[in-house]
């Protein structure tokens, strides 16, 4: 990182640009540690949520789901739905109550098993309810992440294979993935926006360029100790859900490893809103709601509470171009499916793509003065 | 002063904010160790001027050299050998005065010890203070102080005593020429002119962006009684801030 300033006329060595950002890095850091709102926002919502749900959800969602007069009952699919302590099975009444139950919403929906003509395989059919359609869309996402089997492939050609399977899927290990996205995203681009801002405001970056430090040095300096607070809060988050409330890491620390690692690409991607929005922004009041703009339809339509698959068709694929739908999901995936970092190479693309675009802008509207 | 060094040398320089000439082709030098003022009304161009010295401004036109560098082409030279307290400037927030200092001195890639430095300009007693809490005087100090970390050869002081109490302000002056003494160049600006009096060495007056009188105080003074000019009250052996501050004693004030 040295350039071009190894000449000292004071005669005390090269100016150090290294030193310059860490000295940066330090004092951001401190600041932020000293700052409630930065506090608030990426510890103290999360884990009220994580709270909330843990206690509310205990072992989780109910999911009812009926199963078809005449379906088989003793076959695989039916007693890993059975096991997944989410769901809960009922039978013994007619078509014609289940079509009433069904349209009530009584019923989240509705499956029916059969074995298949001349195979060993079986044919799933499950038939949701626009009554339920968010429990239906949690049904769905368990059917998906959870159920099916390896065993069971030739069956489900039509949906995605999963590896996991019979794992207890807990309201926790759905939420948790959540709540850590939308931490990620609030310290990402409230704190970056804030910072920026109110440094270019109050006139502290015009004191810093009377010093020889490089923009670059201030702009990694922030961005280490943004990075580094949210990553520690990431931690406890992820360490309080599993010891307290028995958030799923199928790989133990590889697994806490693997969500940070995508949890630093996460910030990253989202400090750039917070570049953009410190740009464009004339007063620190106009932060929070231009803030808002990015952050609550990521909040509301990512995934945090409710699986994407719950929300109306027409709504997916708004929730399909935002980039905190594919944090979550590659943290749900690690975290819950047990995936490696490769696994999830489409999400990561995905965020990849997002930061480039997003850096692309903010290069662009970012201002120093 | 007898050398005549040229530590900064100011020639035909131009500012224009759009159609607006702030400073209209001015030219001077600024010798080294010594304490050249910059005088005159406000929107004359003393802040432009000083902060395209220091390099925060960029200029219309002109040529100036910095202790042999160009702002054009080494300004990261010129950052590392000045220290600059601007007139307006803020710190980084939620940090106490000992951390900011460590902050400077790491943008500085100075080594100093944060105590030392608050100690100069008598502020050991505020170390765990944030600088928000500062009172308008403690502020104008704890900037004097960051100018110093990186022991600079030319520190640049716009309005340094605005604001400050008359112990407060004679405090300064010493500290001011204490720092020349150590063999810094100083350049500063203000509106009181027997500030400027007592302890420049040279001063320039600047009117519209333009250099109206440049010389040493005693001249300026001597040129103008020579041209007959008087004052119209006889002059008490004392002034009002001679008995403000024998009053109020000469301590620096918390
Ligand atoms: N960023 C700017 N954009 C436009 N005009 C500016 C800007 N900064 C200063 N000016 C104008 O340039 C002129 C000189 O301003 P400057 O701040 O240099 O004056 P000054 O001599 O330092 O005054 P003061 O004694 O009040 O500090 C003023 O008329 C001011 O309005
Ligand atoms: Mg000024």
């Amino acid at each position: 990182m040295n350039d071009g300033n190894s000449s000292s006329p004071l005669g005390t060595g090269g100016y150090s640009n290294t030193t310059a950002t860490l000295a940066l890095a330090k004092a951001s850091f401190r600041s932020i540690m000293r700052s409630p709102s930065a506090v608030v926002f990426t510890l103290a919502f999360p884990l009220i949520f994580i709270l909330v749900f843990g206690f509310l959800g205990g072992g989780g969602t109910r999911i009812d789901v009926g199963v078809k007069p005449g379906s088989d009952i003793n076959n695989p699919v039916i007693a890993m739905l059975s096991k997944t302590g989410m769901i809960r099975l009922v039978m013994d009444k007619s078509q014609a109550d289940f079509d009433k139950l069904l349209e009530k919403g009584n019923v989240d929906a509705m499956i029916d098993v059969h074995k298949k003509v001349n195979s060993v395989a079986y044919s799933v059919n499950v038939v949701y309810t626009s009554a339920s359609r968010d429990k239906g869309g949690i049904l769905k996402s368990v059917l998906n992440n959870v159920f099916y089997d390896k065993t069971l492939k030739p069956t489900v050609a039509e949906i995605k294979e999963s590896t996991i399977t019979g794992r207890e899927y807990k309201t926790i290990d759905f939420i948790l993935p959540g709540q850590l996205g939308f931490s990620l995203l609030s310290t990402g681009v409230f704190g970056t926006a804030f910072v920026f801002l109110s440094l270019r405001q109050t006139l502290v970056i015009k004191r810093f360029f009377a010093t020889p430090v490089k923009r670059s040095s201030i702009v990694i300096g922030e961005a280490i100790a943004r990075i580094g607070f949210a990553l520690i809060g990431a931690l406890f988050i992820i360490l309080i859900g599993h010891f307290f409330f028995g958030f799923t890491l199928v790989h133990g620390a590889l697994t806490v490893l693997n969500m940070l690692i995508l949890g630093t690409m996460g910030i990253i991607v989202f400090m750039g809103f917070g570049f953009i929005i410190s740009g464009i922004a004339k007063t620190e009041s106009m932060v929070p709601p231009i803030s808002n703009i990015v952050t609550l339809p990521q909040f509301l339509l990512s995934g945090t509470f409710f699986s994407i698959e719950a929300f109306p068709s027409w709504l997916q694929p708004i929730s399909r171009a935002l980039p905190l739908t594919y944090l979550n999901d590659a943290m749900r995936k690690v975290a819950f499916e047990g995936s490696g970092l490769w696994d999830v190479k489409f999400q990561i693309m995905i965020l990849l793509i997002w930061g480039i675009v997003i850096y692309a802008i903010a290069v662009k509207v970012f201002k120093w003065e | 002063m007898e050398a005549k060094n040229a530590i900064i040398s100011v020639k035909e320089l131009v500012k224009k904010y759009d159609d607006f000439v702030a400073v209209q082709g001015l030219s001077f030098d600024v010798y080294e160790n010594e304490i050249f003022g910059l005088l005159g009304p406000n929107g004359a161009g003393k802040t432009t001027t000083l902060e395209i010295i220091e390099t925060l401004r960029a200029k219309t036109s002109g040529e100036i050299i910095v202790d042999g560098f160009s702002v054009d082409k080494n300004p990261q030279d010129i950052k590392q050998i000045i220290g600059v307290q601007l007139q307006a400037a803020g710190y980084y927030p939620n940090l106490n005065l000992v951390e900011l200092i460590e902050l400077f001195a790491g943008l500085y890639g100075a080594k100093i010890k944060p105590m030392e430095m608050l100690e100069k300009v008598n502020l050991q007693d505020k170390a765990k203070a944030k600088y928000k809490a500062l009172s308008g005087g403690q502020k104008q100090r704890f900037s004097i102080a960051t100018t110093l970390i990186n022991q600079p050869k030319i520190i640049f002081l716009d309005e340094p005593t605005t604001g400050l109490d008359p112990q407060a302000r004679r405090n300064l002056w010493d500290l001011i020429i204490a720092i020349r003494n150590a063999g810094t160049t100083v350049v500063i600006t203000t509106h009181y002119m027997d500030e400027a009096e007592q302890l420049c060495d040279r001063v320039a007056f600047v009117e519209r962006g333009q250099i109206i009188a440049l010389d040493t105080p005693d001249n300026l003074i001597d040129q103008l009684v020579n041209s007959g000019f008087e004052r119209k009250k006889e002059v008490k052996k004392a002034n009002l801030e001679d008995v403000f501050i024998n009053l109020t004693g000469k301590e620096w004030r918390e």
